[in-house]
């Protein structure tokens, strides 16, 4: 029965558009288990007699507030009192649609999904009450978990109205009636988080606080050099340590790594800490790997060689190469190291395998691929495995890749027993899915007035797709589309391409992913021909990007991904881009004289679907850059919870701070150098105590991303600003590699 | 299993007595990290391991009412000092810092929160009003990777008396 609901709401659905995210995504629309004395018309939510209101978070909570935010949205279109409401985490399950909380699209694809969900309950609690009461439901409001008669002064709780309202039939999606944006009570406006409270009194649940009778913890060696694997290994030392139980090996990674284990040698000990030292007593000899001699000066070079030849062409207008002849050249070369994400919490995961069956506990973005990742792995089928998805001590992008937790599980088989598998910080730093190394080469051709006529840029980096393919030379259409075919410029003559480079260590995305390199690369440029054409970069970037239109990409060739949203809905729009530059520019007071030694920089840059611009005043004495101040303008559509867009800016800036700063790590004969906070370090308080001032512009265009887009602009405003005070161009990150002491 | 049992019957040491969280704790762990007795034998995982080596401040702990990282210091250099751990801070009253933690939305992941609010507790302990430089200075003890350095700084501001 339940599926034929499904059925009808999916045709619907497909008919009106109103939820194509639901579409794509299998989403399953059916209602929860129905009982007596529950109202659970919805999968995501359901009413108890006491007056609870259940909500269902499907997505995994990291640190933007997602767990209280989309369970709000359910609560306003339900009329919910957010105090009656009861966040339940769900597990991972496909009838949820994607929980790959990942690409800042949690709030986009599922808002509207959030609205029926309420809109499903909330009305047959208004057509219980009109029933009672004798009158149209239409005529009859729902707040304060109240269903209230204006007209009448009568108003009625949730809990008193279940029975009634259980015993109706679901309403069918097309007869929902969704309140007046004026009723709402959270949306746009924001409510408290679930989580704050017991965050500040130790008693959030993070992946390693989980215990369970008779459980190990294991820490595991693993290859220096990615694709290595264990020759042997002398586990004397290690066994020794008291509190070690035992050593047990683990198979190395078939095929393309993927989400699949690295493979290694795991201590198993009682305690973590015993399970730690007993690693570090391990002693392992390791065979050679195709990826012995990977080295990062040599690459940078070969990267930097490739992209000053050319290569794919992904987006084309006009005639680039007749154009240059004209016109007076300039160019660039930009590169980025590979970054980490160095989430606080390192990656860790709790399994208990018995039986067949697998019970997970872990901090995991994707509880999805956890499941079908975990079942591969012990060849089970997916749906004897549950995830159960724990707080993230932070993400961004690498808690989406389920490696660790298919070594718990792997362990747990081979154990007989529930295991909790840590990774220390060095793991962590050695064993990441880096974010790509890069480099973009940008030439143009300017005019007499300075602007650029033609444009050609050539970007060369590791895919993502190495991670799950084998001899990938190219880059994805989905990385072609963050940044670089959609450059927003208004330039006849475009050439846009990419070169081929090879993998040589896991890559993964990493907060905003490839608009890092491309933002960097772009919007320095930018500024290099304004500086060079002396004018206003505000003023330049304002010609440069043309007039108000929509870009038509297709129509120059380019396969526009556009971060999985409808084009027509979310198209690349100048206005939109112009807006936040010059409300960023205004919030900085910008076109102020400053001071020997102090710059402003700006950048806006488009990506997950919101337009984001960040102006920076630097001081730069003695060599050391300090940011004094940065004002951030966003226009992400619809901001569902405004404080949570802006600690979002707030922590991309500093997120940005600390790549552009001090990112990246390097490799040497095929290992990482860097190993703890010491030498791979983020920003600190002292780096990042500059006030953040950030403008969200008022809109009721639908919402866009808001966790990551923050991050692409801030490294090339940084820069700019740099050159502004000092003259000195940054062109490869991170800064404290270049000495400013002379500048 | 049997090699395990051994090992820990002929490893008897002396006893270390010291107090957590207003509770006198015995134990023949004297090597171990505090981080580790905290969260594996006493299930007080509010602190947390972030580094293992003293430098991200996330098991910050207050001995005496200093800030310390719990992942540097044995068991045994703690006799017969008081522990307060981020549960004990507010187990009673809640700590205004723990107050202006909320009112300030300060907490986006959390990991490193706990952390952050007891190192916070310590600066204010030694310097009730502290200067802007010697806020950064004990605060930069303790990494917040999602950034939430400007609403800790307010925070921190607000109970010192005199929000900026």
């Amino acid at each position: 029965m339940n599926n034929c609901r499904a059925i009808d709401r999916r045709d619907f659905l497909k008919f009106t558009g109103l939820s194509s995210a639901g579409l794509i995504f299998g989403m399953h629309l059916g209602a929860q288990e129905e009982s007596a004395d529950r109202l659970a018309p919805d999968l995501f939510v359901s009413l108890e007699p006491d007056g609870t209101i259940h909500i269902v978070a499907h997505r995994s909570e990291m640190g933007t507030g997602i767990r209280s935010v989309l369970p709000m949205v359910v609560a306003d279109e339900l009329g919910a009192r957010w105090e009656d409401v009861r966040i339940v985490q769900a597990t991972g399950d496909a009838k949820y649609g994607s929980q790959n909380t990942d690409g800042s699209r949690s709030i986009w694809r599922f808002y509207d999904r959030m609205l029926l969900a309420g809109a499903t309950a909330g009305q047959m609690l208004s057509q219980a009450a009109a029933a009672r009461w004798g009158v149209g439901p239409e005529t009859c409001q729902r707040r304060d978990s109240q269903v209230i008669h204006e007209p009448s002064k009568r108003r009625i709780a949730f809990k008193e109205l279940i029975a009634e309202a259980a015993a109706l039939p679901v309403p069918n999606a097309e007869n929902l009636v969704y309140k007046d944006p004026k009723e709402r009570q959270y949306i746009g406006k924001g409510g408290a988080l679930v989580d704050f409270k017991d965050i500040v009194h130790g008693k959030a649940v993070f992946g390693a606080d989980i215990r369970l009778p008779d459980m190990l913890f294991a820490v595991i060696d693993r290859s220096p050099v990615h694709g290595g694997t264990a020759r042997q290994f002398d586990a004397t030392a290690a066994m020794a340590v008291p509190g070690v139980q035992s050593v047990e090996t683990i198979a190395p990674f078939k095929g393309v790594h993927a989400f699949q284990a690295l493979g290694g040698v795991a201590i198993l000990a009682t305690h973590s800490h015993a399970a730690i030292q007993g690693r570090n007593q391990l002693q392992t000899q390791w065979n050679a790997s195709p990826h012995d001699d990977y080295d990062s000066e040599a690459y940078r070079s070969a990267l930097l060689e490739t992209a000053s030849e050319g290569g794919k062409v992904v987006r084309q207008k006009g005639d680039y190469a007749k154009a240059i002849e004209r016109l007076k050249k300039h160019e660039a070369s930009y590169y980025v190291p590979h970054l980490l994400h160095e989430p606080m919490e390192p990656p860790v995961a709790t399994a208990d395998y018995r039986d067949g069956q697998c019970l997970i506990w872990a901090p995991t973005q994707n509880p999805q691929a956890a499941q079908s990742t975990v079942a591969a792995a012990l060849g089970i089928p997916p749906e004897k495995v549950i995830v159960r998805v724990t707080l993230l001590g932070g993400g961004f992008g690498r808690k989406s890749k389920p490696d660790y937790v298919a070594e718990a599980a792997i362990l747990s088989k081979q154990a007989g027993r529930p295991v909790q598998v840590l990774w220390t910080r060095e793991d962590d730093i050695r064993h990441d899915y880096f974010h790509s190394v890069a480099a973009v080469r940008v030439e143009a051709g300017v005019d007499d007035d300075g602007y650029p006529q033609a444009w050609r840029m050539c970007t060369v980096f590791p895919s993502i797709s190495s991670t799950f393919a084998e001899k990938v030379t190219h880059a994805s259409a989905g990385e072609m589309s963050m940044g670089f075919n959609d450059l927003p410029f208004d330039i006849p003559h475009l050439l846009c391409e990419n070169g081929e480079a090879l993998a040589h260590v896991r890559i993964g995305w990493l907060r905003s992913v490839a608009n890092i390199q491309h933002a960097f690369a772009i919007h320095s440029f930018i500024d290099e021909l304004a500086m060079a054409a002396g004018i206003d970069p505000v003023t330049y970037l304002n010609r440069v990007l043309g007039p108000d239109r929509v870009l038509d990409l297709k129509a120059e060739g380019a396969d526009y991904q556009n971060y999985g949203g409808p084009y027509a809905t979310y198209p690349v729009d100048t206005a939109r881009l112009k807006a936040v530059l010059n409300t960023a520019a205004k919030s900085a007071d910008w076109g102020q004289p400053t001071p020997k030694g102090v710059g402003h920089g700006i950048a806006v840059h488009r990506s997950f679907l919101s337009y984001i611009a960040i102006a920076l005043r630097v001081r730069v004495t003695d060599g050391k850059v300090q940011v004094e101040q940065a004002d951030v303008a966003i226009d992400c559509g619809l901001a569902v919870h405004p404080d949570r867009v802006q600690s979002q800016m707030e922590g991309s800036v500093v997120f940005g701070l600390s790549l552009a700063m001090m990112g990246g790590v390097t490799m040497s004969r095929g290992q990482v150098n860097e190993s703890n906070f010491h030498d791979a370090p983020v920003a600190r308080m002292a780096d990042a105590n500059m006030p953040i001032r950030v403008t969200i512009l008022p809109s009721q265009a639908p919402p866009g991303g808001v966790g990551e887009p923050g991050v692409p602009p801030f490294a090339p405003a940084l820069c700019n600003a740099i050159a502004a005070a000092t003259g000195k161009r940054i062109r490869s990150l991170p800064i404290a590699d270049h000495d400013l002491s002379q500048a | 299993m049997a090699l395990g049992s051994w090992k820990e019957n002929t490893t008897r040491k002396i006893m270390a007595k010291l107090t957590i969280d207003g509770v006198e704790v015995e134990t023949q762990e004297r090597d171990l990290p505090l981080l580790w007795f905290l969260r594996d034998h006493l299930q007080k995982t509010g602190t947390r391991y972030g580094c293992g080596r003293g430098l991200c401040g996330a098991c910050t702990v207050l001995v005496d009412g200093q800030a310390v990282r719990s992942c540097q210091l044995p068991v045994a250099a703690l006799e017969g000092r008081q522990i307060t751990t981020i549960e004990g801070l507010g187990a009673n009253e809640e700590h205004p810092l723990q107050k202006a933690w909320q009112d300030h939305k300060v907490p986006q992941c959390g990991y490193c929160q706990g952390g952050q609010i007891l190192s916070a507790v310590s600066l204010l302990a030694a310097k009730p009003h502290p200067t802007d430089e010697e806020l950064d200075a004990v605060m930069a003890g303790n990494i917040c990777r999602c950034g939430t350095y400007p609403r800790i700084r307010k925070a921190i501001q607000s109970v010192a008396g005199g929000e900026k």
